[in-house]
């Protein structure tokens, strides 16, 4: 601890000194780092209050010192047992400024939404990517189904044609007002018709099969959202933590706020299984069935 | 040949029935997850069970290890046809004593190709 009066001399000394570092550090919104600076800082400018923890300390004996000089008549001590009890306030203020900037730091990153960690994927950046995999397959099956459709309609169209125009002459053939030429050219035109019909709904049937399988994406994308849905909840509750935490900010001046730093865990809850693999280049994960198929396969499948 | 399908996805049973009724099973039942498959499989008389893993109340796997420490039920095949696509996944499930392991997003080939297998194993 230096002494009373080095005391000035010292924090100028060390503002000066620290100030542009402070200055880069909230410009590059280093929170963390600007406030032990600022705390550093608070430390030079009071060094006689060594920790949070002896605010109260401090407080209640400079109370006791400032009742005696009150009673003993002693009014310039007093005051300033006034302005180091004022001192002390403010210390604590600072301190109580800087937890809170800490919490808040790491609530937000407990939020994850850091984005400039390139080696670990933020929960919020995967739920992006996962609600990205569920627009991609929604996206696939409606052109997958609209391809299909479009692909059959025609060929229904046609044989819906053929059939009318069939009919009509049919039922010329059938009350006897058609030639003989006419009949045969019938004839061949119904052979071909038949084999244009087998082999169009043979196409339509296929093509049905294929539409039928292309909503198959409904049942991955709810399992995707449900676990979105999840994180939401998620960031939902740490907001509620997080305002928590600035109702806090009126506490302060009393100095009686205790630390609420939002822990967080986000161990998933395994039991409910993974869910489709969104990132198949993951090592543990299998990239389709031809994997699936060798892994079984060298297990003695 | 009776068989049930076990999915908590609707149109995902729609899918599978559709795809065993193209290759000339029609005798196919549903269920929406395992809970409510057990008393089915108890009470009818199933050749096979097709089952998804995530399912609420009872899952995929739970089920098949159920059927496994079935005195009636232990040598009805069973195929997974599930999103489930981690190695140690799919290695428990082999370990449990699964059939056949299908992982979605699947084509009609890949199911066909492993219903197939599973019967011609079976006899």
């Amino acid at each position: 601890m230096t002494e009373q009066t080095a005391e000035p001399k010292r924090f100028a000394t060390l503002l000066k000194q620290r100030a542009p570092e402070l200055l880069e550090c909230a410009n590059k919104n280093n929170l963390e780092a600007a406030v032990q600076i600022l705390i550093e800082l608070q430390h030079a400018r009071t060094p006689q209050l060594s920790s949070e923890s002896d605010v109260m300390e401090n407080l209640r004996e400079k109370a006791q010192l400032l009742h005696d000089n009150i009673c003993n008549g002693q009014f310039e001590s007093a005051l300033v047992n006034l302005q180091e009890m004022q001192n002390v306030r403010d210390k604590g203020l600072y301190q109580e400024i800087g937890r809170l900037t800490r919490a808040l730091h790491s609530a937000i990153t407990n939020f994850a939404i850091d984005s400039q960690l390139e080696d670990e994927a933020s929960e919020l950046t995967e739920a992006s990517d996962r609600l990205a995999y569920v627009s991609e397959l929604t996206e696939r099956a409606a052109n997958r189904t609209l391809d299909l459709v479009e692909d059959s309609l025609p060929l229904v169209k046609a044989i819906q044609l053929e059939a009318n125009v069939l009919k009509r002459e049919w039922q010329r053939m059938v009350q006897r007002e058609m030639t003989a030429a006419e009949f045969r050219t019938l004839y061949w035109r119904l052979d071909e018709y038949f084999q244009k019909l087998a082999a169009d709904s043979a196409v339509l049937s296929g093509n049905m099969t294929q539409i039928l399988l292309a909503q198959d994406f409904q049942d991955l994308t709810g399992q995707v959202i449900h676990k979105v849905t999840g994180l939401v909840k998620e960031v939902e509750s740490s907001l509620v933590e997080l305002v928590f935490m600035a109702s806090q900010v009126e506490a302060i001046t009393g100095i009686i706020a205790h630390g609420n730093d939002a822990q967080r865990d986000a161990t998933p809850d395994e039991t409910l299984g993974h869910g489709p693999a969104i990132n198949t280049g993951q090592a543990d994960v299998v990239a389709n069935q031809d994997d699936v198929d060798d892994l079984l396969s060298s297990l003695g499948f | 040949m009776k068989i049930l399908v076990v999915d908590d996805f609707a149109t995902m049973r729609r899918i599978v029935k559709n795809l065993l009724r193209d290759l000339g099973f029609t005798n196919t039942h549903e269920a929406d997850d395992g809970a409510t498959a057990w008393p089915m499989l108890q009470n009818g008389t199933f050749d096979f069970v097709i089952t998804d893993w995530n399912m609420p109340g009872m899952t995929g796997m739970e089920l098949l290890k159920k059927i496994r420490a079935d005195e009636k039920l232990k040598t009805i095949p069973v195929l997974l046809v599930t999103a489930e696509a981690k190695r140690d996944q799919i290695i428990a499930a082999a370990q449990a004593g699964v059939n056949g392991y299908v992982v979605k997003p699947f084509t009609a080939s890949a199911l066909k190709e492993k219903i197939a297998k599973i019967f011609e194993r079976v006899g």
